[in-house]
């Protein structure tokens, strides 16, 4: 299945990725390797096959935590790491909506 | 008007916030009010590596409300990515439930307008918070992760006015089930309302918008009303409901639709690879009990006697059923103190519903005092007055305040005596058939009696005597 670039920008911009023209070219024609592939997969007859949502679907299910509260991190450690931060909250550019 | 022509379809979807200790995914409190960024963790901040691991709280509040709205709850359930890029959503994703949600079906009981379906429930995350400061905004995680459930109402409701009561009745259930405090203005309860308009008649669904930003009620009214009248007038007009997402701005009272809306609704959900799938057995589904909703707490108060607009009143907040439930005996008369008495003294800050300075199984010997003679009914209005103010055991009360009531009939025969012997012009008007000078007689006794005489002895002694 082929891919038009106008399709890899709108992936792009969801995936918040900013691609040159020549990328745009050339992940088009990767994606739509991987389309392909994707269609050849489709022709598998699984009718009656369960899907598989979880490679370890068979081991029971998710095991239940406790409610109980734990300690959380410092919070100079939780901000040291942010590019930008005021000493209480990450600092982001301004949100308006 | 055109709005009649028109007719509304409304659905809800409702954000509650579990009434959980820790958030769903990790250890961290999610206790309201902490100094931002403070209960956070690798797990809710999105860190490289961390694993979640699921609350078995969230899950039991989850199969709590499916229960009650009888919902189908699912044996196995499987999470969900959902993408999108948000400043307050620190993983690029919230992990939610999307092709089989915890609960499917069910519905709620709304006063007044029976059952309103529901398509489903499921459980997600909650994402941080932006707050807007100068030159940027800032970012607090604290909320990041804490466990939601979300409510999805069927298209059903057909009113802005239907659309309240419906959010109005889920809250107190939820309330009701101990799973989530009902707070709009912190956030813990939210409402998103999908509206449309179709002409009178028409069958097909018109295109729907959804709007987001409404956390009132009064709100929700306002907001489903406004865009109510634009999609009319857009039809009328010739023109097209656009499928869109819109935000309602509360200072001007009307809809705007949001700018970024190329990015909306292409989450590109996928099943979530760090979560087994919740498988959800006989055992845990049959632990799980429910208590009363509020509409079957109306029902048995009315049955035990106490009005229908009463017991709304009672039912209305959690805190009165239980000092209806804790004074016990005449239910009827319980509820009229609730709603009397101590719903005065709860607005003139004399009580506080969180911290009663009374033991309401005291009230029935006030009552007691008052059958009894041994206090008037005003007396027993003021002693109930001091009880919720003091708590003081009502006998006490009687005796500090002075509220004994002479009903000794030859107590009282000596001052009737001294009375009828001092007004002579008035008992002979009385006995020639100014009946209606009773009155006189039993208040000047009182006046004697400094109030405390029993008006009931003193009216049948004078009878009696000038009979």
């Amino acid at each position: 299945m082929a891919i038009d670039r106008a399709q890899v920008r709108h992936v792009a911009r969801l995936a918040r990725l900013a691609l040159s023209p020549e990328e745009e070219e050339r992940f088009a024609a990767q994606l739509g390797h991987v389309l392909e592939y994707i269609e050849r997969l489709q022709g598998v007859d699984v009718s009656g096959v369960e899907p598989l949502t979880f490679a370890g679907d068979a081991v029971g299910g998710i095991p239940l935590r406790e409610d109980e509260p734990r300690p959380s991190l410092p919070r100079d450690k939780v901000l040291a790491q942010a590019p930008q931060q005021d000493g209480k909250a990450f600092v982001v550019p301004r949100i308006i909506e | 008007m055109a709005v009649a022509d028109f007719e509304p379809v409304i659905g809800l979807e409702v954000h509650a916030q579990l009434l959980t200790r820790s958030k769903i995914f990790c250890g961290c409190s999610t206790q309201f009010g902490a100094p931002p960024n403070t209960q956070v963790c690798p797990v809710c901040l999105g860190l490289p590596g961390a694993l979640p691991a699921l609350n078995s709280g969230a899950v039991e509040m989850a199969i709590k409300a499916g229960k009650a709205f009888g919902c189908r709850i699912a044996e196995r359930s499987i999470w969900a990515r959902k993408n999108y890029f948000y400043p307050d959503l620190p993983k690029g994703y919230q992990i939610s439930q999307y092709e089989l949600p915890i609960c499917s079906g069910g519905a709620v009981p709304v006063p007044g307008l029976g059952r309103i379906g529901l398509e489903r429930i499921h459980l997600e995350e909650d994402a941080g918070k932006n707050i807007h400061a100068e030159g940027g905004s800032e970012v607090d995680l604290n909320r990041s992760g804490v466990p939601l459930i979300e409510i999805v109402g069927k298209p059903e409701l057909r009113s802005a006015e239907e659309a309240s009561e419906y959010l109005k009745a889920l809250r107190l259930s939820l309330i009701y089930l101990g799973i989530n405090d009902g707070n709009l203005e912190e956030g813990s309860f939210r409402c998103d309302a999908n509206v449309s308009v179709r002409r009178k008649g028409e069958s097909k669904l018109g295109t729907r918008v959804e709007l987001k930003n409404i956390n009132s009620f009064r709100f929700v009214r306002q907001a489903i009303e406004y865009e109510i009248a634009r999609q009319v007038e857009l039809i009328e007009g010739g023109g097209k409901v656009l499928q869109e997402t819109r935000l309602f701005d509360n200072e001007k009272g009307v809809t705007r639709a949001m700018r970024s809306k190329e990015e909306a609704h292409d989450y590109r959900y996928f099943p979530e690879p760090d979560l087994p799938p919740l498988l959800v057995s006989r055992e845990l589904l049959d632990s799980v009990t429910v208590p009363k909703l509020p509409q079957e707490v109306v029902e048995a108060l009315t049955a035990a006697g106490v009005s229908a607009a009463d017991a709304r009143t009672i039912v209305g907040d959690p805190r009165l059923v239980e000092v209806h439930r804790r004074i016990g005996g005449d239910a009827k008369r319980a509820a009229l103190f609730v709603v009397g008495e101590l719903a005065r003294a709860v607005n003139e800050k004399e009580a506080d519903l969180g911290a009663l300075k009374f033991d309401p199984a005291l009230v029935p010997a006030v009552w007691k005092l008052q059958d009894s003679g041994a206090i008037s009914s005003t007396a027993a209005k003021e002693v109930l007055a001091e009880l919720i103010r003091t708590g003081e055991a009502p006998e006490k009360i009687v005796e500090r305040k002075g509220l004994a009531q002479v009903s000794d009939t030859a107590a009282l025969e000596v001052v009737v005596d001294a009375v009828i012997a001092r007004t002579p012009a008035e008992v002979e008007k009385y006995k020639a058939g100014k009946t209606n000078l009773l009155g006189f007689f039993v208040g000047q006794a009182m006046k004697e009696l400094k109030g405390k005489g029993n008006p009931g002895a003193l009216n049948a002694l004078f009878k009696k005597k000038l009979g």
